[in-house]
């Protein structure tokens, strides 16, 4: 099941960039709420925990059309050294889009708090209640997240290279418009 | 691709201006809103160091309330607050478990009983459907002001200074000057008395907080936990025991459960939901949801309330924070503390490990 048409397919577009959406909005709202004292603190922790869980779902679903649909192949010219980089970030970006919000369900169970996505909806504890596990558990949030970040910056980095640099197609194949590779 | 005109060369510089830019955009709103670029925000960290500040650090213990006992027993509903509140643990004749903590407050776990007159009382209620309520209250009729930045200076004008180790009493003469709202609280601090136990006090939320209905109505209320225990004069306690709470504890338990009336206090249109500094008017009415019973306590270094972070806003369906602005601070800065003791308890790298002894080398 090659790809030969240069693009995503439109739910991996759709998702991709509903995804990024949401991700850098999950970003923020995590280094913003844990410094803030303010009503802020409140709604964005209520807007944290329940976003996080959507795009869990979100990946899953994501993957099985990733496998389903195989993306478009990068330009052959492409110096081996990027090529590389560009498989190894995607493949970071997926294990940190799973990897956070299990880890904060893990940590919020370990820390013996209900996982609460609303006002009455709560998800089970993943772990045992254990305050290791939730010191372990809640710095790898944070470090995983800051990786995430930073992974995120590369990509976009990258995206703008491959569209305004080197114009050869990548940036379209997710951006949607037709006319890929030139 | 391999020879540009110059028009393209200029067209690329603009690309990387534009990559770059962006990348540097991004990076520093991410800094401005985690606060690194932003030092002169009020954060969950900077509260707790000051805390630390001011009394020395405690490797494994609550930076502030860390002097404290574990207790257990359950919370009996009347029913009473069914009528306001669908959380499930005021459902009439619904019996709840409760793993509570009475402490007093300041950061250092070896202070003497008697060197404050306040006495707090933190509970969790575990309901039946998995939710759960944590309430942490106090023994005084008003917090002494009403904002995080107001508590914020007012820690910092406490901060011992390092020449006498005492609190420098221009520094907090100025505090209270500049800050009014702290009148009420002070006016019954200078005559309030360490009580000789836990058991006879009466325990207040401070905060108002939001009883929401069946019908999603909601009623600004506040709450107190009344004894039924009569208390004793402070006379009556030993002066040489700096741990009388935790003994006095233990033997009334030895006699049999403690009780406490969750008495819940309605608001008015009007009455200040956002300002704990204020009392609301005395004919208020007023319910009794039900009754907490108390029937055993432990050692908080092995009890079940050791890992317990008391926040505020770890609330059941029914029950919801009003516009408060200390309880998001509280909820925001007993979290950090919360990382800190279980980081130090994990022994994790670059977290405090020196076990300070009893009244020795505590710093400032």
């Amino acid at each position: 099941m090659k790809n030969s048409t240069g693009t995503f397919c439109f739910a991996a577009r759709v998702l991709h960039w509903l995804m990024a959406v949401m991700i850098v909005a999950m970003l923020f709202i995590g280094v913003g709420m844990v410094a803030s004292v303010s009503a802020r603190h409140t709604w964005l922790v209520s807007i944290h925990k329940p976003l996080g869980i959507a795009i869990l779902i979100l990946v899953v679903v994501r993957l099985a059309v990733r496998l389903r649909n195989p993306p478009p192949p990068l330009p052959d010219d492409l110096p081996l050294l990027q090529k590389f980089a560009a498989h190894a970030s995607h493949w970071v970006l997926y294990a940190l889009m799973i990897a956070m919000p299990l880890v904060g369900w893990a940590m919020l169970s370990a820390g013996g708090y209900p996982v609460m996505l609303g006002e009455s909806l709560r998800l089970p504890s993943i772990v045992p209640a254990s305050p290791v596990a939730f010191a372990v558990l809640r710095h790898l949030h944070t470090w995983l997240a800051l990786a995430l970040f930073f992974t995120f910056i590369a990509h976009m980095a990258a995206a703008l290279y491959h569209g305004l640099i080197r114009r050869d197609g990548v940036l379209d194949s997710m951006a949607g418009s037709k006319h890929a590779n030139m | 691709m391999s020879n540009p005109s110059p028009a393209a060369r200029g067209n690329r510089w603009g690309a990387w201006a534009l990559i770059i830019g962006t990348v540097a955009i991004v990076v520093i709103a991410f800094g401005y809103v985690g606060g690194w670029l932003a030092p002169h925000r009020l954060t969950p960290t900077r509260i707790v160091n000051q805390f630390q500040a001011n009394a020395g650090t405690f490797p494994g213990y609550r930076r502030n309330h860390a002097k404290g006992v574990c207790v257990s027993g359950y919370f009996q509903s009347s029913g009473q607050a069914a009528d306001y509140s669908v959380a499930q643990v005021f459902a009439s004749n619904q019996r709840t478990p409760v793993v509570g903590r009475f402490a007093i407050p300041g950061s250092n776990p070896y202070a003497p009983d008697g060197s404050v007159p306040i006495r707090s009382m933190a509970l969790r209620f575990a309901l039946d459907n998995g939710q759960q309520w944590r309430t942490g209250m106090n023994a005084m009729p008003v917090f002494p002001v009403s904002t995080p930045q107001a508590f914020y200076e007012q820690l910092q004008a406490q901060q011992p200074d390092p020449a006498t180790g005492k609190p420098d009493p221009n520094k907090v003469a100025a505090f209270f000057a500049a800050h009014p709202e702290t009148v009420a609280f002070r006016a019954w601090a200078k005559t309030a008395k360490p009580s000789a136990s836990f058991a006879s006090e009466r325990y207040n939320s401070l905060n108002a907080f939001e009883f929401v209905d069946a019908h999603g109505q909601r009623h600004a209320v506040r709450w107190s936990m009344v004894p039924e225990a009569v208390g004793t004069a402070d006379s009556t306690v030993s002066a040489n025991d700096p741990d009388y709470l935790a003994a006095s504890l233990q033997q009334s338990l030895s006699q049999g459960e403690l009780r406490w009336h969750l008495i819940v206090t309605l608001a008015e249109p009007g009455d200040p939901t956002s300002d704990a500094t204020k009392v609301w008017p005395a004919d208020r009415r007023v319910f009794d949801a039900g009754t907490l019973v108390i029937q055993s306590t432990e050692p908080q270094e092995s009890g079940p309330c050791r890992d317990v972070n008391y926040d505020p806003l770890v609330l059941p369906d029914g029950i919801e924070a009003s516009d408060d602005p200390l309880l998001p601070a509280r909820s925001a800065a007993y979290a950090d503390s919360y990382l800190r003791r279980t980081s130090e308890e994990a022994h994790l790298p670059g977290t405090a490990q020196t076990v300070v002894k009893p009244h020795s080398e505590v710093k400032q």
